[in-house]
């Protein structure tokens, strides 16, 4: 039986549903992220999972209980919210106590399990202080810190990284994967971040407009989206509008607008005729001087139009002959330059027949 | 440069205006001379004879019990109409609660005497002044409260549901402290107005029942003595010192949030 259950559940504002026929499990010890753009319903959903608002429709079931009805302060359900929420007027081992003394839990219990969640977030030396004392990375270890200490069936975490410095962003991402792991709470994480998400899952529920779009491990969502949505959403991609001319088991034929045939990875699914995009990651496509030598059926010509340096990196905007853009990324690796093309530089792209995705309308 | 002399003329002005009169009082209090007419020397004893004069000492006993329990009930009253303000957002209850702030004092008396005593046929005395008072104070508090919610994180009060304090919990242990200054500033401010007020007291006083300002002006009818200025200074020192402590504990009291 899986921990949390969400079961075709619905919610309402005025007319529009802010979460619409919604149903997935979590099981118990997974690291489970709700990702989606602002208003996609993934924080509605989140709020009804901690009791603060309830489901016009559906069911929401932990160990198989039924929550409806229950407020929140009886929900085995921790919550981190996205301004931390501590409490000004305590301090940091009093913040932490908080929900012990609430669970009624004896004096010797608060005073061991508070040192030694304090211990875990390495915030031993802060006990005496005031949140106001704090920088941004100690209020989240905190907060994480109040949300675990009575050890919930489950921790709902609500875009808790959103305020701090992508640095200190990426430290906490480690933190959280380490904690997580260590204390083996199951957690379920809303972000509009899509690298966190990636990052930090087990596996991703990607929303859109009160609806499932896909959900799936880290590596399928970002290698194998399901639709366009989940395609442009996560990461940067290439859509090119396709019609399949033909299916067999070893690839798709498609016909592109003024590109002519170009193979596929093979969709079985796909009859001949169908219509739809190729997505293709920027990393897939290999960009190269023109007139290098190359042995890849999917070869064009195209011209520079921009880039973008990121260090690392450069993603290159290449122009086809036949008007469309593409964006390529190549590894600034090689030693002795810093990047490869220049705006203008004419360039040949290609990609392997097995990269890309065909994504069916 | 001389639009900065102007400037501070005229702020220098205002002030003058409105404090040399409480100053001329304060000075008068401790002249030695039964005239309030011209400087003769300095004495305390105006302030000895107040303690030996038994209606005054009357009156202020209770002015201050009036004050103590009208500005205790309404600062109670206040805070449950603050925080409902605050959580609800209803239209009417703001505007119920601010009426009797801002409505003139003689209406408010006039209108509560005859409340008093066609509607409920109540005898003008104590009780009737601590219901007048509670009344005008209550709207106060509750901007107060209000205004202390106002830049408040909402998630406070949900994060404490949410790691298990049932509502009465949330209130005592989170918002009830967080508001504190708020509760006390507001109490304050009730017990400055119900010490303070004239008009409203007049009307529902009845007979038999005084209190200082009514004391005072019963006085001065006769004549404006030093006792009179000394009674004033006291009242005086009084009400500066809980504005002050009011705006102590809770800034927004002077910043006009409320």
């Amino acid at each position: 039986m899986a921990l949390l259950e969400i079961s075709n559940v619905t919610r309402r504002y005025g007319g529009l549903a802010a979460v619409d026929d919604v149903s997935f499990a979590v099981e118990a010890g997974e690291f489970f992220t709700l990702l989606g753009p602002s208003g996609c319903g993934k924080t509605t959903l989140l709020r009804m999972i901690a009791g603060f608002e309830d489901p016009d429709a559906g069911r929401i079931l932990l160990d198989g209980k039924d929550l409806a009805g229950i407020p929140p302060e009886k929900r085995p359900v921790h919550t981190v919210f996205q301004s931390y929420a501590l409490f000004p007027h305590m301090s940091v081992a009093e913040n932490i106590a908080f929900p012990l003394k609430m669970a009624r839990r004896p004096a010797e219990d608060i005073h061991r399990l508070t040192r030694e969640t304090l211990d875990q977030v390495h915030l031993s030396d802060k006990r005496d202080h005031y949140p106001h004392e704090l920088s941004g990375g100690q209020k989240q270890r905190v907060a994480l810190a109040r949300g675990l200490v009575n050890k919930p069936r489950l921790l709902l975490l609500d875009e808790p990284l959103g305020a701090l410095d992508a640095k200190l962003r990426e430290r906490m991402q480690l933190e959280l994967i380490a904690l997580q792991r260590d204390v083996g709470v199951t957690f379920v994480f809303v972000t509009h971040a899509q690298q966190e998400a990636l990052a930090l899952s087990h596996r991703i529920a990607v929303m859109n407009e009160g609806r499932i779009e896909q959900l799936d491990e880290p590596d399928r969502i970002y290698g194998f989206p399901r639709n366009r949505f989940v395609a442009d959403f996560i990461g940067s991609i290439n859509l090119l509008e396709a019609e399949v001319a033909a299916s067999t088991p070893a690839h798709l034929l498609l016909r592109t607008p003024g590109l002519g045939e170009v193979a596929a990875p093979p969709a079985l699914d796909v009859p001949a005729g169908a219509r739809g995009a190729l997505a293709l990651r920027p990393e897939q496509i290999r960009i190269a001087a023109r007139g290098a030598p190359h042995e890849l059926k999917n070869h064009f010509h195209g011209t520079v139009e921009d880039y973008l340096y990121l260090g690392d990196v450069t993603v290159y905007k290449v122009r086809l002959d036949n008007g469309q853009t593409l964006e390529a990324l190549l590894a600034n690796s090689a030693p002795g330059r810093a990047k490869f093309f220049e705006t203008g530089d004419p360039v040949s792209i290609a990609w392997r027949h097995d990269a890309g995705r065909f994504l069916h309308d | 440069m001389p639009a900065r002399f102007w400037l501070w003329t005229a702020a220098l002005g205002v002030y003058a205006f409105l404090y040399v009169p409480l100053a001329v009082v304060v000075l008068f209090s401790f002249n030695d001379s039964a005239l309030n007419a011209a400087w003769v020397g300095f004495t305390p004893r105006w302030y000895g004879k107040l303690l030996h004069n038994p209606d005054m000492l009357h009156a202020a006993g209770n002015s201050l019990l009036i004050a103590v329990i009208s500005s205790t009930l309404a600062t109670i009253l206040g805070t449950m109409a603050g925080i409902a303000m605050h959580r609800y957002r209803p239209r009417l209850l703001p505007f119920l609660a601010i009426t009797p702030v801002a409505m003139p004092e003689i209406l408010l008396g006039v209108s509560l005497l005859l409340f008093f005593r066609q509607a409920l046929d109540l005898t003008l005395g104590f009780v009737s002044i601590v219901i007048a008072h509670i009344t005008f104070s209550i709207g106060f508090v509750a901007l107060i409260i209000r205004a202390r919610l106002a830049g408040m994180d909402e998630s406070l009060f949900e994060a404490a549901r949410d790691l298990g304090a049932s509502p009465w919990e949330t209130f005592r242990r989170v918002t009830l402290p967080l508001i504190l200054p708020g509760v006390v500033a507001g109490f304050l401010m009730s017990f400055t107005l119900s010490i303070d007020d004239f008009v409203i007291t007049f009307f529902t006083a009845g007979v038999g029942v005084s209190t200082l300002p009514l004391q005072i002006y019963s006085m001065i009818k006769v004549a404006v003595t030093p006792e009179v200025n000394a009674v004033s200074t006291l009242l005086m020192a009084l009400t500066l010192t809980l504005i002050a402590l009011a705006s102590r504990v809770a800034p927004e009291v002077l910043k006009g949030e409320a």
